[in-house]
């Protein structure tokens, strides 16, 4: 206990915590709607195109989050428009993407700073990622997506289930479709850099797979992948603290844990 | 009043890239109608329905759905695969049947609910309100979808092979629904369809489409019809 708490006397922890619970919330949230709409895919092809952009702005002297979020949303919009037309087959076209994005980037860092200890933590994950002025930007756009989210949350429930129907009826599904890829690509943005580019789409889509085995209504799947994805969070941090494991490992492996858990839960 | 249009088509071509599968196609759906659309696989039929609906522009001519613009057009298109592991219940389903452009607010109203609800004590799914829509039957299914429609479409309900993977009996209660939505609510009922026989004894009239050319008349006028007595006779 005594442990527990003289983690928090460490300013980093406690931006970490503030960031990292706020980021796996959206997560959680933008995940129920992306692991329905089978957009599973494009969470992680965001993540490596956010790796390449982290690597070619880190080489070119740009700032990190101000280069790859407009970078990661462009990439958004992209994906979300291979993964919609039917005839090129999506899932191998955002395969070919982010391993592109992902070799661009080993490529300029390699080319520039050599493989160093950043490269790793881009890839893995850090806790040291976050400064002050990134924890003030983190909290506002989180705050941002789940506003938005919440505001907008019957839309994408309706466009989630049914797109045909809802655009029948008048709702502008792509502009739903749209917001929902900007909330994402913020996410992955925000999240990556702790989490790690190979680990954020995790951050994703386990907790929507998990509360998805447990509860049968939407609203109590939201509700269950939000809390699950919070309490995960935290408790791979601590264990992180605690055991100097990885940031973004220790947290994967909660949400496996909470994933196993809810499926023996489901089966009854 | 009764001259009013739902939904109506002007000489239209449809089509996709100027390859249109239907040229010159003009009718129109008053309240009351009941329409149904049938026509060979590839004969042009969705796309028909998707111009219908504004998802695809005519190639040539006009299509005018005031029904739509007026945000009362319901309808109950083809399952996809995604929806039949959605966890929702079917409370969920149907009151997003009242999301459209216009309206945008966080809950529900009270009289939006009460609408859901007595659309449900209709279509007999009320004591299924709770369930979780992936573990019903396809007939649920599909009701559950029709009452969403029903929140959604005050004149005019359009529908996309609605017994498609339904067992006999649970085809025929369908029918037997949307005859009472058609004869006792007054709604206009437009429908796609590969069930012949049931085409012909629940429609008043028939929009055949085939490669090329269209037939638009009343079950009687079809059935005297060159391409009715053809595909109308044989299937019978």
């Amino acid at each position: 206990m005594k442990l527990l708490l003289s983690m928090f006397a460490y300013p980093f922890i406690v931006r970490a915590f503030a960031v990292g619970a706020l980021v796996s919330l959206c997560a959680a949230l933008l995940g129920v709607p992306l692991v329905l709409k089978r957009y599973s895919m494009i969470g992680d092809g965001l993540s490596h195109v956010s790796f390449g952009a982290l690597a070619v702005a880190v080489a070119c002297g740009f700032a990190p989050l101000y280069f790859s979020i407009p970078v990661v949303v462009l990439a958004a919009f992209f994906l979300l428009r291979i993964a919609e037309n039917h005839r090129v087959s999506a899932d191998a076209a955002i395969a070919v993407l982010s391993a592109s994005a992902l070799a661009i980037g080993i490529i300029v860092t390699s080319l520039t700073t050599g493989m160093t200890t950043d490269v790793d933590s881009y890839m893995f994950g850090s806790i040291l990622a976050m400064d002050r002025t990134d924890v003030v930007l983190s909290v506002t756009l989180a705050a941002a997506v789940l506003v938005l989210f919440i505001w907008f949350y019957h839309a994408l429930f309706a466009v989630t289930f049914d797109e045909s129907f809802s655009r029948a009826t008048g709702v502008r599904v792509g502009r739903y479709k749209t917001l929902l890829s900007l909330l994402t690509a913020l996410t992955v943005v925000l999240g990556m850099r702790m989490m790690g580019a190979m680990l954020i789409s995790s951050l994703i889509i386990f907790p929507a797979l998990s509360a998805m085995r447990v509860f049968r209504s939407f609203r109590a799947v939201v509700f269950c992948a939000g809390t699950l994805s919070v309490v995960c969070f935290c408790l791979g941090l601590t264990a992180s603290y605690l055991l100097s494991t990885p940031v973004g490992a220790s947290v994967v492996l909660c949400d496996l844990a909470a994933f196993l858990i809810c499926c023996v839960i489901g089966r009854k | 009043m009764e001259n009013r249009i739902l939904l109506s088509c002007r000489d239209a071509s449809l089509g996709y890239e100027n390859e249109p599968l239907l040229e010159h196609l003009s009718f129109s759906v008053a309240p009351g109608d009941y329409v149904c659309v049938v026509g060979e696989n590839g004969s042009g039929k969705s796309t028909l329905l998707k111009s219908l609906l504004g998802l695809l522009r005519p190639l040539a001519g006009e299509i005018d759905c005031p029904a739509q613009r007026a945000m009362e057009l319901g309808y109950l298109p083809q399952q996809t695969a995604a929806q039949r592991d959605f966890p929702a219940t079917v409370e969920e389903v149907v009151l997003s049947g009242f999301l459209n452009a216009r309206t945008h607010r966080f809950f529900y109203t009270a009289a939006q609910r009460s609408a859901a609800l007595m659309h449900m004590g209709k279509l007999g799914v009320l004591e299924l309100r709770r369930r979780c829509y992936r573990e019903l039957s396809g007939g649920q299914q599909q009701r559950v979808l029709l009452c969403r429609a029903l929140c959604a479409a005050k004149e005019l309900l359009i529908l996309d092979e609605p017994v498609t993977g339904l067992d006999p009996a649970a085809a025929q209660d369908l029918y037997k629904t949307l005859r009472y939505l058609n004869e006792q609510e007054h709604l206009a009922i437009l429908m796609v369809t590969h069930d012949m026989p049931a085409a012909l004894r629940e429609a008043k009239n028939i929009l055949h489409v085939g490669k090329g050319s269209w037939f638009y008349g009343t079950v009687a006028e079809y059935l005297a019809s060159p391409v009715g007595k053809r595909f109308g006779g044989e299937r019978r």
